[in-house]
Order: C-alpha cells, then sequence, then structure tokens
C-alpha cells in the first residue's frame, strides 16, 4: 500500500470507515510528510500536531465504537485537513498572514470549519497565505513566503498557496481555501491540484475574517474534482449567521455517478485568449477542450465583451471593501497595539506596523475609491461596469452550461519576480477576477504541464448554483486523464 | 494622473496609517500608476446602469428573535491587548 498521506479523500475514508486503517496511522503519516518536507515549502503558518493526534485517537474510539454498533459514521470521521489561516478554527490562532493578529486566538470556529468538524474531520494547521488574503503568490505572507513543491524557486500561487503546497506535496490530502479574485483557482492551477471556488451566498462566511464582502468565499483544494465536491457539499448551505447566504437546497454529488460530458455546452470566450498569455498554457487549455469534445461536449464560441474592464473594477471594488473591513483593526479590542500617548496615535502607529507594504496599498487604494469627491468616478463607476461584467455572463448561460478558460496567463512565477511591480502581480488575476466580480461558481483542475513541467490549469465557470455542472465535467474528465496523479519531483 | 504629497498624506490620515516618507513616496507613485490603468474605466458609457452593490437576488430572511448564548465576557476579552475589571481599556480620549 501507498504512504497512507498520498490517498485521496474519497479513498482515505474508505480505508477508515472500513476499519483497514485508523485515523490516527493516517494522521501520523501526513504529519511525518509534513516534517520531512515543511522546512522546504513552508506550507503551514501554525501547526497543531498535539491537538491532531489527541483528535485522530478520539476518532478511532468514535469509529470503532460505531462499527462494532452498526451505526453510521460521521462522513469525514477521522480525515485529516488543513485550514487556510483566514478561517478561525476555534482556540487555535489565526493570523491572517499578518502581524497584527499574530497572537490573536479564534474565540469560535467558522461555519463551514464547524461543519466539517461536526462531520469529523481532524486538523492539523493552518496553512500559510498573503496578508489578509490580499495577493496571487504568497509573498505577502509575514510570515514569509510557501514555495511551489513542483519548483522550490517558484510561487505556489494565492492567497491559499499555503493550501495548494500543502496537497500537492501530499501533506495533506484535502485543504480549505478562500477566493475573493482567485485565491483557490490561481494556486491549484500552480501547484497541478483542483479548487472550487463556490457560488457566491452558496457557502457562509461567517468565520472568514474579511477582505472584499461582496466577493469573498469559501472552497477547498483537493486532488480530484470528487474530493473537493465531498467538502463543499458539507460545508454549502443557508446559514442564519450569514445574511447573505442563498436557502436553497444543494444538489446530490454527480462525481459518484461518473458518466460523460453528452449534451452539454461549453463556451469558449475569445477575450480569455488574449495576446501575453503563455503559448503552452493556451495549447494545454485547448488539448483539454478537445478533450471535453470527444467526451460529449458541445463546443462554441462566446462572447464576455467587458472582460478587459474586469481588473479595473475589481481592483477598485475589493480595496474599497477591504479599507472598510479592516478597520477593525483598531487596536482596541484585539490584535496589535503599539503603546502611545493618545488614541489617534493608537491606531496609527499600530496599524502603520502591524499591517504589510500589500494590504496598506490596498486600504490606500480603496480609501482614495471611497473618499469625498472621488466616490463617484472611482467607486460608483465600478460598480456599475460590474453590472456590465455581470450581464455578460447572464446573457451567455442562456446558451451554454459552462464557460472554459485559462485560469492565469502564465504557469508559476520565480519568488520576487513581481515584487517591485503591484500592477504586473495584479495582471496574474485577469481572468480569475470574473467569477467573483459575477458571483459565480467557478472551478479549476489541471490539463497539462509547460516546457518545464509546471503545472497548467483550466478553468471552468457554470452559472450561479450549477456547482453540479463543475463538479461533473471535472470528475469526468479526470477519469479520462491522469494530469492530476502526476506528483512533484521533490517526492520521488 | 499623479497623487500629491499632500493628498497621499489626506488619504494616510483617512485610513489611520502612519506611513514612512520613504512609503509615502512609493504609494505616491505606485496609486498613481494603479488609477492611471483604472482608468480605462472613465470610457465607458455608464449613465443608465445601476449599480451592483451585491451580486445576489433580492432577499431578505429575518430569524425568530430568540434568545441565545454568545461570546462569555471572558472569552470576549481573551485577545483583548490591555483590559481592567471586564473592560477594554484604551489611552485617554478625552483630556482631564
Amino acid at each position: 500500500m501507498a504512504p497512507l498521506n498520498e490517498f485521496g479523500v474519497s479513498q482515505a475514508l474508505e480505508l477508515l470507515h472500513t476499519g483497514k486503517v485508523s485515523s490516527l496511522e493516517l494522521t501520523q503519516d501526513c504529519l511525518s510528510q509534513i516534517e520531512k518536507y515543511e522546512g522546504e515549502l513552508h506550507a503551514f503558518i501554525t501547526l497543531t500536531p498535539e491537538k491532531a493526534l489527541h483528535s485522530a485517537r478520539i476518532a478511532d474510539e468514535q469509529l470503532s465504537g460505531l462499527r462494532r454498533e452498526r451505526q453510521p459514521i460521521p462522513s469525514l470521521l477521522g480525515l485529516p485537513i488543513a485550514v487556510k489561516d483566514v478561517l478561525c478554527l476555534q482556540d487555535v490562532r489565526c493570523t491572517c498572514g499578518s502581524r497584527i493578529l499574530e497572537n490573536f486566538i479564534a474565540p469560535y470556529s467558522g461555519t463551514g470549519v464547524q461543519k466539517l468538524l461536526d462531520a469529523g474531520v481532524v486538523p492539523l494547521g493552518k496553512t500559510n497565505t498573503d496578508e489578509f488574503a490580499m495577493g496571487s503568490s504568497t509573498e505577502n505572507s509575514a510570515y514569509g513566503p510557501t514555495h511551489n513543491p513542483w519548483d522550490l524557486t517558484r510561487v505556489p500561487g494565492g492567497s491559499s498557496g499555503g493550501s495548494a503546497a500543502a496537497v500537492a506535496a501530499h501533506l495533506v490530502p484535502v485543504a480549505l481555501g478562500t477566493d475573493t479574485g482567485g485565491s483557490v483557482r490561481q494556486p491549484a492551477s500552480f501547484c497541478g491540484v483542483t479548487g472550487i471556488k463556490p457560488t457566491y451566498g452558496r457557502v457562509s462566511r461567517y468565520g472568514l475574517i474579511a477582505y472584499g464582502s461582496s466577493l469573498d468565499s469559501l472552497g477547498c483544494l483537493a486532488h480530484t474534482a470528487e474530493d473537493a465536491e465531498i467538502l463543499f457539499h458539507l460545508m454549502a448551505g443557508y446559514d442564519e449567521m450569514d445574511s447573505t447566504t442563498i436557502d436553497r437546497p444543494v444538489p446530490d454529488k454527480v462525481c459518484v455517478k461518473g458518466g460523460d460530458l453528452k449534451g452539454l455546452k461549453i463556451g469558449i470566450p475569445s477575450q480569455y485568449f488574449i495576446k501575453g498569455i503563455q503559448p503552452s498554457v493556451e495549447n494545454a487549455v485547448r488539448l483539454a477542450i478537445t478533450e471535453m469534445e470527444r467526451l460529449g461536449a458541445i463546443i462554441s464560441e462566446v462572447s464576455l465583451p467587458h472582460t478587459e474592464y474586469a481588473l479595473p473594477v475589481y481592483y477598485l471594488i475589493a480595496p474599497a471593501e477591504a479599507s472598510a473591513n479592516l478597520a477593525r483593526y483598531d487596536g482596541v479590542r484585539f490584535g496589535l497595539r503599539l503603546p502611545s500617548k493618545d488614541l489617534l496615535e493608537m491606531f496609527t502607529k499600530s496599524r502603520g506596523q502591524g499591517f504589510g507594504a500589500e494590504v496598506k496599498r490596498r486600504i490606500m487604494l480603496g480609501t482614495y475609491a471611497l473618499s469625498t469627491g472621488y466616490y463617484d468616478a472611482y467607486y460608483g463607476q465600478a460598480q456599475k461596469v460590474r453590472t456590465l461584467i455581470k450581464r455578460d455572463f447572464e446573457e451567455v448561460f442562456q446558451s451554454v452550461d459552462a464557460i472554459a478558460a485559462p485560469v492565469a496567463p502564465t504557469t508559476a512565477f520565480k519568488l520576487g519576480e513581481h515584487r517591485d511591480n503591484p500592477l504586473a502581480m495584479y495582471l496574474e488575476d485577469v481572468f480569475t477576477l470574473p467569477a467573483n466580480l459575477a458571483g459565480v461558481p467557478a472551478i479549476a483542475f489541471p490539463v497539462g504541464f509547460d516546457e518545464i513541467q509546471l503545472p497548467i490549469g483550466i478553468q471552468l465557470m457554470a452559472a450561479p448554483f450549477r456547482e453540479d455542472i463543475l463538479f461533473r465535467m471535472a470528475h469526468v474528465y479526470q477519469q479520462s486523464t491522469d494530469w492530476h496523479k502526476r506528483k512533484p519531483p521533490i517526492l520521488n | 494622473m499623479s497623487l500629491t504629497p499632500e493628498e497621499v498624506d489626506h488619504i494616510a490620515l483617512l485610513a489611520r496609517l502612519e506611513l514612512t516618507a520613504a512609503e509615502k513616496e512609493l504609494y505616491r507613485e505606485q496609486l498613481s500608476s494603479i488609477l492611471d490603468h483604472v482608468a480605462l474605466l472613465q470610457k465607458l458609457e455608464t449613465s443608465h446602469i445601476p449599480p451592483t452593490s451585491s451580486v445576489l437576488p433580492p432577499h431578505s430572511r429575518l430569524r425568530e428573535d430568540e434568545i441565545k448564548t454568545g461570546l462569555s465576557k471572558d472569552q470576549a476579552l481573551r485577545n483583548a491587548p490591555d483590559e481592567n475589571r471586564g473592560q477594554f481599556r484604551v489611552p485617554p480620549v478625552l483630556d482631564r
């Protein structure tokens, strides 16, 4: 049998629930893989091995008791997971990759995390992230960058780069991530794993420390669509703690049924195949679309004419929302407080020294866009153009079931490559931002490798609440290909 | 467009951020170049387009007004930088 940490979610659950392996064995194998590779990867900000081993032992007692009494077993009982460090997990520190929350202990677990805890997961730790999820490389973490397991000199993508690297390097079978402008999909693509960004309103944001509240979503990164769907399915649904969740039934899981893509219509937007995209990326994405056609899908050209405006719209709306959300870090009730003579100085010093460069840049930008005299020209105009972007999607989903596009214009770039040019870094998000602005679900999964063996991902987007289409398409594709089974060379 | 140093000072004060001179100059340049990029939006005629502040369809769902337990005082104070007799303590707001 392969080392236990190499099993995906569904295989691991099968072994756990039939008693072939224990949660303790599985957890120990994950922890020893972490011990082996964490020094090179730095995927975690906080590790909680003692808590994990304790939870695993409790899970094993429950498993044997339930099996003996032939009682139903909670669906994820004994499964190790990792949690992005912007999600509150009770009694564990939650830093958001920031010095300002270096000593913040989460007083409660967020709804998504709690639902998984109720299903029996064993959290191993909190994964690295760009500070407050602002970034596309995980280099903006105050705790140092994560390295890409496929090439340690390169970034894992971001902001859920720690989760992507942890799954890619088999440190853990599955990890939670958040996606405000591509922060699940782009690292999934850079690290060769599968990542789901649900519809806005599908999964509760309670306990997800806010960045851009009209854009934030909670998803996960796994080896397969089937595995990602298992966690999505548990986390989805109305939550009275988040008034932006929608009370709609969550469809049954589709990945168990296998099948084909017969009759599914896939639209290819010309605006996502632009000059400047890395040729090997375009090539792999087009080959994957051809494979989906062979599996029964019907391919057509579509147009999303306002795509080029997504970047400027996002980089006004997200910083504007961030500047408001991050006003809470004032040193009064939690977080860093620096000694000061009066209240104003306490605010400005604690925030000036507690936040990193990118967070301050976005707060400044957002504050400017919301300030008197500029509100209409910047924030107001961005909200109107957001309407046009959303309408583009509504129009296209009248005629197709899904849209296929690259996740990012390039494969993983070098650490430090965009250090001095924030705008170049923002351009990495050009294909992922529109889904957040329109609120539609999207999935990213591996479809090939470039000339230097770096993973390439494809992105599929569907109409709101049609995650089932995305899981079905990715699952069918993964049953006929093996890109998602490749392992980073450092593991050999 | 190019922001002036005075504008940067003003934004930093609104945002309650103490910045070094080097940071102010860096952000002055970088925000100016980002604002140049977002000026692309000004090209679009949007006078008849409603703004989107949320992608959700209009909905409101109210719950029953029931008393439930929240965080205890000790839990709420656990992360307090400074506390006194069960309250958050801050530097003086008013001169004595």
